[in-house]
């Protein structure tokens, strides 16, 4: 990182020309325009909301929307989108566990089974997609339901039931639990090992998007497919590329899910792909492709972790929730569409 | 007639390069034919581009210039006739293989992302990074200094590299795929239709780039359909029709109304002319095809059938 000094006083002699203008075309202003909205909304009706160990709880509702909300950012930036996520992370989660259940061997070689599964669902769904060039809707609403279906079926003939036996006395099972579903304890408060995986997540993606070739691509992919190509980037790669990183966030999301309860129901997950779609679209990414960022995926994200907490802070009765999400979606995508043209039109 | 046609064979034989005196041409085409499966698209083609001249491809829909674009780019392969790089006998297999023989096109789709930075879209695909293994990344100011010195180089004065080129207008947005080709190492700039879907005004900033790119010593093709565009900062006029080569001119041999003659066709005119007079057309409209069918009757009494 040496060379980084080199060109740090440079940048700052641009991004200080016009910093209000800057920040007015960021993707993800209209998201955080909400986020502080209801921050304040939910710290003024529910205090407790304030409190540190409410804080650590909204954060690690955030995290389990906002791992996965990472890979679907840049997935959607590139033009696609995955409706079998939700399903995806609990065929990992399966993979893992019936993979070192029924062979009886350590958990890790089962965690790494999941990977290759995880990372197989998304090249699957990548190489059909680019093969025959169907919608990604079509294609992943294929293998969402084809993986809902498996999830059930499968557990049950190697199982005998619908949820997975418990692996807590499976040899390796401290070591992963430390990893993926363990809580740091920060002051008086403990903060869920997830929180820390996503705010890396979100670090590392957004140093790609901006900073890297391939993010170079992948805004190219989404904006305009044919004129990528005639300039020589590899569309197919980078959209392949772009389910696979999908399908490690679901590989974390499910090894985390596994180790936090022990035991995999085999019918869950479905729904879940809209929660993640909802966090990056609320983040100020194009459903269309080619704009967006994974900070804003992770405001999206965000949101959704303080709507879901606030609203039971609040004493609120939880069914409207739901309400409360759609209402966010319409609001933030709107100020997103404000926001950007007319700082397109300046 | 009064148009003389350039004497081809004179012309890639004898005729030096007039910036480098040498005696090769950049690209030259000599007979060159093509055809899909039993349809001639294109035949007898022969033409030359040269560092710092202007070769205008000029024809209506179908006459075959999108094929011997494609041929020139690397996209299809001739059938007929020799294409010669620098003097040697070609055949491009790809617009990659083109590219690396310097040979650049710029289609009217522009290739360009509308939604990304102007800076990102000159070096997209080409992008220069710095440091190495997982900390190699975007050099991202370089890339900015480099993008905003070509374009103003190219007269384009940009306040701000950081903009989505989708802000910018049909022309200007011409421009930096034009000012990308030269970066990238292009002698030869094939413009396909740039003013096609451009206003007068527009255009006029996009056949200034044309002059800019050839004043910096590019051999440039330009492709179009209106002899207004092409004759102002055309050197050579090559006419297609139907396929065909129906004329090859240097500009001192040939004027704008001659050139137009040309391109329209008296015969259709003069047929356009009865058909409307039939239908009992607009009076104004049919005055305007008759004056028109006059004019190229005067400039050009016998077609150029001879030629062929």
């Amino acid at each position: 990182m040496a060379n980084a000094v080199l060109t740090a006083p440079s940048d700052e002699r641009v991004s200080t020309r016009n910093p209000l203008q800057k920040l007015l075309v960021r993707p993800e202003i209209g998201a955080l325009v909400g986020a502080v909205v209801l921050f304040v909304f939910f710290s003024a009706i529910a205090p407790v909301f304030l409190q540190p160990n409410s804080l650590a709880t909204v954060l690690y509702g955030s995290s389990t929307i906002g791992i996965m909300a990472v890979g679907v950012a840049l997935l959607m930036i590139g033009g696609e989108f995955d409706l079998s996520t939700g399903v995806a992370v609990i065929t990992s989660a399966l993979s893992a566990s019936m993979f070192s259940w029924y062979f009886s061997m350590n958990i890790w070689v089962g965690v790494l089974f999941a990977l290759v599964v995880s990372l197989g669902i998304g090249f699957i769904n990548g190489w059909i997609l680019v093969k025959t060039k169907l919608p990604s809707f079509i294609v992943t609403l294929a293998t969402f339901l084809m993986l809902a279906g498996l999830n059930l079926g499968l557990t049950r003939l190697i199982g005998g039931a619908v949820a997975t036996p418990s692996i807590s006395d499976i040899d390796g099972f401290d070591t992963a639990r430390a990893i993926f579903a363990s809580s740091v304890k920060i002051g008086t408060v403990d903060v869920n090992v997830t929180v820390f995986i996503w705010i890396a997540l979100v670090l590392i993606a957004s140093w790609v998007l901006l900073r890297t070739r391939v993010g170079n691509w992948i805004f190219a992919v989404g904006g305009d497919a044919n004129a990528a190509r005639a300039v020589g980037v590899p569309v197919t790669k980078t959209k392949i590329g772009l389910f696979m990183a999908v399908g490690f966030c679901g590989w974390i999301l499910g090894m985390h899910n596994l180790f936090a309860f022990n035991t995999v129901q085999s019918g869950e997950g479905v729904g879940n792909e809209f929660l993640y779609i909802i966090a990056a679209v609320i983040g100020g990414c194009l459903l269309t492709g080619g704009y967006g960022s994974a900070v804003g995926g992770a405001i999206g994200a965000f949101i959704f972790g303080m709507a879901n907490k606030g609203i039971v802070y609040a004493q609120w009765n939880p069914d409207w929730f739901k309400f409360f999400l759609g209402l966010m979606l319409l609001l933030a995508t709107i100020v997103n569409l404000i926001v950007k043209r007319r700082a397109e039109s300046k | 007639m009064n148009a003389q046609q350039i004497d081809q064979q004179t012309l890639l034989k004898e005729e030096k390069d007039p910036l480098t005196h040498t005696p090769v041409h950049l690209l030259s085409l000599d007979k060159v034919g093509k055809h899909y499966g039993n349809v001639i698209a294109l035949r007898d083609v022969t033409m030359a581009v040269d560092n710092g001249r202007v070769t205008c491809v000029l024809g209506d829909n179908g006459a075959g210039k999108s094929t011997l674009i494609k041929i020139i780019a690397g996209l299809h392969q001739h059938d007929e006739g020799s294409f010669k790089i620098m003097g040697e006998d070609r055949k491009l297999g790809s617009p990659r293989e083109a590219l690396d023989a310097g040979i650049a096109a710029v289609y009217q789709d522009l290739a360009v992302v509308s939604l990304m930075p102007i800076w990102r879209n000159f070096f997209l695909g080409s992008e220069l990074t710095t440091g190495a293994g997982p900390f190699r990344r975007l050099d991202v100011q370089r890339m900015k200094d480099i993008t905003l010195k070509e374009l103003a180089e190219m007269g384009i004065d940009l306040r701000d590299v950081e903009q989505p080129i989708g802000q910018l207008s049909g022309g200007e947005r011409q421009c930096v795929a034009i000012a990308r080709a030269v970066y990238f190492g292009a002698k030869v700039l094939i413009l396909d239709e740039p003013t096609a879907a451009l206003g007068v005004k527009q255009s006029g900033v996009v056949l200034r780039y044309i002059l800019q790119a050839r004043d910096r010593g590019l051999g440039v093709i330009f492709i179009t359909h209106n002899p207004h565009h092409a004759f102002p900062v055309g050197d050579r006029f090559l006419l297609l029709k139907r396929g065909k080569s129906i004329g090859y001119y240097d500009k001192k041999d040939i004027t704008l109304e001659e050139l137009t003659a040309q391109m329209a066709g008296g015969a259709e005119l003069a047929e356009l002319a009865h058909e409307l007079e039939q239908l009992g057309g607009h009076t104004e409209a049919l005055n305007e095809v008759k004056a028109e069918v006059e004019g190229v009757a005067v400039a050009a009494p016998e077609s150029s059938t001879k030629r062929h």
